[in-house]
């Protein structure tokens, strides 16, 4: 392959089928592909690290770009995925297209369908929004964050981020802290670290767990302290700021005292602990600077790089799956 | 300060089940010694001792539902007028409703409570926080800040929180700091202007009325939010049978649920309002004479475990108007114990069991070291004769307002010495 480091070409040469049509959920994936992904996105961040950063394993594919929600931070990660795979790129948003023309989604689907792209990357308001339309297309559907639902690549590009700084991810402790229960993030990182066994923590407020978490298999700590004791890794959430004004927590203050990460909470978490975040943050509310700026524990722009690598190898599969097919 | 015995005392203690001749040494403020007989052997030549001559030894009361003017509305009440004619009743402990102005709803309002009670140095004063922002059940109050700050339980005081959805939030967020919720069981729509509960006498005397079933009716929703939930509920004053029934069926299904009546709905009836008499307007009004028996009987079963006055102070200009635009409420700070003792000395309920709601049940609820007599408890003591026979006279009560509805009744038990700390903070 033109211009990849050694290591990535490996990886492409090894017979890789990822069997899925499209990417919607962490829960449909297994063990192997998830360590192939992994593999695969480790390659790129290599190649994102140098000056000539362009593939062409996606040449004359068209990927689109479909943000119901503002997202400049994932879309733009999907962007530079995309191009620096070799592939045309069209980002749409509501304002740009029909959809605040009263158009149903449905119809969005089958017009941007007949424009044949061939992967479509989707976020959307609605749990189940990017089901529906992988339902109605004929490309590959990329699922970049569904209402409440899940939020697949980021758990892949958090698992990438967890396995480069401890080596592995089965045995790890990791608490996810804060608004689990609005977090797309937090149910797919949940059903991810689960499948490569770690050993999950949800911590919060009781009004921010779900009502049966305690039945997704994870211990739930209302307790912060007692929550991330000897945590490897403390994954915190971002919570809303309209949330905080009485409705799910009763202030910024009390919530930053109760469950905002700082320095003498992180002390009771594992000596080598990392701290990570989706972004973006809300600092002095669920996240001390001092904390999310200090790099000797903060993963949060490694989470950044990972997310384009992890985008690629997500992107690549899927386009090596349309290759067999087409 | 020299350590005191009382010697010779009928000691009633609800925590341990005792009632019989007692003695009790107090030492640093602190109840050094205790003897199930009326005198104690051993004791050095620095011990002031007094002969009680029989009197009733009992554990200072505890009033967990106390409203006073301060802040805010301190020509009513202030925090000191409060705490005198509380040691004056032999209450030691007092928790003050957050329906101030400010509103009790953030820790600093907590921290002036607490300052302004030490500086008091009466008796023990504990704030309750409010359960929502301005108590208008609309947007969940720093709970944690001001339960860390010292607030006991959260409540909206006499206001119902409407909103289901938030009620469960307060309640979910609550447990997380094992803080009780106290919640007036009352449906807002069906209570809405009403001065007296509905029936004959209300129909008769042409006042706006409220059903009782009422306060069944937000019970049954607020047992369900707990058994969802798994939190702590103080239920607000039951004072119907028809909620009575429902407590019965909570409880029986194991929720953690405590309730409270208050010393009102026990010693008055609808009737009682006679004339328009604005001094037995109440919130919730005065009930049948049918309610009022099953709720005494509900104090005899234990299934209500907690009496409080209720105390609300309304000076005579809130009070002296027609009876549907007078303030609600009743002092009662000075009237508890003899009004409760009424009960004993009808022969229908046992000294230590009615003794035991206003002392050792409240305090295990609120997990407050007092309301016991136990070696190692704070010296918080009631000394009194229990059948000294008083007429209330509403204008020698010590708080500033005067508006109680004992006023002219016919009681028997006074208090003669009430200690905290081992402090006298009232002698006859």
């Amino acid at each position: 392959m033109n211009g990849a480091p050694p290591g990535l070409n490996e990886v492409l040469t090894r017979t890789f089928s990822f069997p899925k049509r499209h990417f919607l959920s962490a829960t449909d994936l297994n063990e192997v592909e998830v360590a192939n992904l992994l593999d695969l996105a480790d390659g790129f961040v290599s190649l994102n690290r140098q000056t000539s950063k362009k593939l062409d394993l996606l040449k004359g594919r068209t990927l689109m770009n479909l943000f119901f929600e503002n997202s400049t931070r994932t879309q733009s990660s999907f962007e530079l995925a995309g191009k620096r795979l070799g592939a045309d790129v069209v980002n749409m948003s509501p304002r740009s297209s029909s959809i605040s023309k009263g158009e149903t989604l449905i119809d969005t689907a089958v017009t941007l369908n007949a424009m044949q792209p061939d992967l479509l990357v989707v976020r959307h308001a609605s749990s189940g929004a990017a089901s529906l339309l992988s339902q109605k297309v004929g490309c590959s559907v990329v699922n970049a964050g569904d209402g409440q639902h899940e939020h697949p690549t980021q758990a892949l590009l958090d698992a990438l981020s967890m396995r480069r700084a401890f080596g592995r991810i089965a045995g790890l402790k990791v608490a996810i802290c804060g608004d689990v229960l609005h977090s797309r993030v937090a149910r797919s990182n949940i059903a991810l670290l689960q499948m490569l066994g770690a050993h999950v923590r949800l911590v919060g407020p009781p009004t921010l767990i779900p009502p049966a978490a305690d039945r997704w298999n994870v211990e739930v700590f209302h307790d912060m302290r007692k929550g991330i004791a000897g945590c490897d890794v403390v994954m915190m959430l971002r919570l809303q700021l309209e949330r905080m004004d009485g409705v799910m927590a009763p202030s910024q203050r009390e919530y930053f005292r109760f469950y905002g990460l700082d320095r003498e909470k992180l002390a009771l978490a594992a000596p080598h602990v990392r701290v990570m975040h989706p972004g973006p943050m809300n600092r002095g509310v669920e996240i001390d600077s001092e904390v999310a700026d200090d790099l000797s524990v903060s993963l949060i722009q490694d989470q950044v790089e990972m997310g384009v690598a992890a985008r690629m190898a997500v992107l690549t599969s899927l386009a090596a799956r349309l290759e067999n097919e087409r | 300060m020299r350590p005191v015995a009382f010697t010779n005392v009928r000691l009633v203690d609800p925590a341990s089940g005792y009632d019989g001749p007692g003695a009790v040494v107090i030492t640093e403020g602190v109840i050094a010694d205790v003897a199930h007989a009326p005198t104690l052997g051993g004791l050095s030549a620095d011990v002031e001792v007094v002969d009680a001559g029989g009197a009733l030894l009992i554990p200072g009361l505890v009033d967990i539902r106390v409203k006073t003017g301060e802040p805010g509305a301190e020509p009513k009440e202030t925090l000191k007028s409060a705490a005198l004619a509380a040691a004056a009743g032999g209450v030691t402990t007092i928790v003050v409703q957050p329906d101030t102005h400010p509103v009790m709803d953030e820790p600093a309002v907590v921290d002036f409570i607490l300052r302004r009670a030490r500086d008091i140095e009466l008796v023990n004063v504990y704030p309750a926080g409010a359960a929502t922002k301005g108590c208008e059940g609309k947007r969940m109050a720093e709970i944690g800040l001001m339960h860390e700050a010292g607030c006991l339980y959260v409540t909206d005081a006499d206001r119902p929180i409407v909103d289901s959805k938030v009620f469960q939030r307060v309640l979910s967020y609550a447990k997380a700091f094992n803080t009780p919720v106290a919640h007036r069981p009352a449906d807002p729509w069906l209570s809405a202007g009403a001065a007296a509960t509905s029936g004959e006498f209300a129909a008769r005397m042409g006042l706006p009325s409220v059903p009782a079933i009422a306060e069944r009716i937000m019970l049954e929703r607020d047992l369900a939010l707990v058994e969802l939930t798994g939190a702590r509920l103080i239920v607000d004053q039951v004072t119907t049978a028809g909620a009575l029934e429902s407590l019965r069926r909570g409880l029986g299904r194991g929720l953690p649920v405590t309730a409270t009546t208050s010393i009102n709905h026990l010693s008055f009836n609808e009737i009682d309002i006679g004339d328009y008499r604005t001094f037995c307007k109440v919130d919730p009004p005065l009930r049948s004479e049918d309610d009022r028996q099953a709720v005494i009987d509900a104090i005899a079963s234990g299934l209500i475990q907690v009496v409080v006055s209720a105390h609300a102070p309304a000076p005579a200009e809130d009070k002296r108007l027609p009876y549907d635009e007078a303030a609600p409420g009743a002092v009662g700070l000075q009237t508890l114990l003899p009004a409760l003792l009424a009960f004993h000395h009808e022969g229908r309920i046992p000294l230590i069991d009615l003794i035991r709601t206003v002392t050792s049940a409240p305090a295990t609820l609120l997990g407050l070291p007092a309301g016991r007599i136990a070696k190692g408890a704070p010296a918080d003591l009631v000394l009194c004769d229990l059948n000294a026979p008083v007429v209330i006279d509403a204008d020698k009560l010590v708080s500033k307002s005067k508006n109680s509805p004992f006023d002219g009744r016919r009681l028997q038990g006074r208090v003669l010495q009430t200690l905290v700390d081992g402090r006298t903070v009232y002698r006859a």
